[in-house]
């Protein structure tokens, strides 16, 4: 009698917990002053409306370290489409990871970001929909982390809670 | 705020603290998003007492539901893991923690 979703398995779920308003998590999240001070850094670009476009330009620490291992990156590491917009409380894109030929050619992937107000701190859930992607599932749930390529939406979300927490991460020491 | 923080991780603690909850753990990791049926296969335990295993899981912020139409999926988070490791590991000796954790791996897979 089990009868298993498939598709379940391809989806990932990340929950974390932050002493913040709802309003600080939304704009850590939305805007590039806080999106290059924390996980893999970068400078964000949304345009906030459904059908809007999402976009992500690397930070010029992360550029040079990887120019310095000889990879050029491009102009935009990450694209997508706003699909929905609820500030503060829900975010829905594509993604697609422009940073890696082959990674670029899997399916485009969906992310959403859920915040909910409990008693003086918010959850934060963020739900990545890998169908058609497993080289991106694998980036980002931390397999690769010992070939340099980071921790995943877990180091993502820790350093976000660090940040607002502390005002600092390891992103910017 | 250090008595959320400590209280947290007291939570992951003894959520962590017993073989039938790593198990579950184990099972989410190799496949995630499993419906509690599924999970209690895999165990000889009734249905309840997996239930009051992955409450513990869920309170500890170890594991994250949701619905996916009328079944309940379990996920593992390893969000809580990753607070525990930057407590202690920092990014200069991750590589070499890692190198060491490989070793052993291969190592005790020779013998």
């Amino acid at each position: 009698m089990t009868s298993t979703v498939q598709t379940s398995t391809t989806t990932q779920v990340y929950r974390v917990y932050i002493k913040a308003s709802a309003q600080a998590i939304w704009d850590a999240i939305t805007q590039p002053e806080w999106s290059n001070r924390y996980g893999y850094t970068g400078y964000v670009d949304y345009d906030l409306r459904p059908g809007g476009h999402y976009k992500v330009r690397p930070g010029e620490e992360f550029k040079s370290a990887s120019e310095a291992m000889g990879n050029q990156l491009p102009e935009i590491i990450i694209e997508g489409e706003v699909l929905e917009a609820d500030p503060p409380r829900k975010l829905v894109t594509t993604f697609k990871m422009l940073m890696d030929p082959e990674i670029a050619d899997e399916e485009t992937t969906r992310i959403t970001h859920e915040i909910k107000e409990l008693d003086g701190y918010c959850s934060l859930t963020l739900t990545h929909e890998l169908d058609g992607a497993p080289k991106l599932a694998a980036i980002v749930s931390g397999a690769q982390e010992e070939y340099g390529a980071g921790g995943g939406h877990a180091w993502v979300l820790s350093d976000l809670k660090t940040l607002l927490e502390t005002g600092s991460s390891f992103a910017n020491g | 705020m250090v008595p959320l923080v400590t209280d947290d991780d007291d939570r992951v603690f003894k959520a962590l603290a017993d073989p039938t909850r790593r198990f579950l753990l184990d099972r989410l990791f190799a496949r995630d998003g499993r419906t509690l049926t599924e999970l209690e296969s895999e165990l000889e335990m009734t249905r309840f007492g997996v239930m009051k295993h992955l409450r513990v899981l869920e309170d500890a912020g170890l594991v994250v539901t949701r619905r996916s139409g009328r079944e309940k999926l379990h996920f593992l988070n390893p969000v809580p893991i990753r607070l525990i490791h930057n407590r202690w590991i920092d990014k200069y000796n991750e590589r070499q923690v890692s190198a060491l954790a490989d070793l052993k791996a291969q190592l005790e897979e020779q013998s």
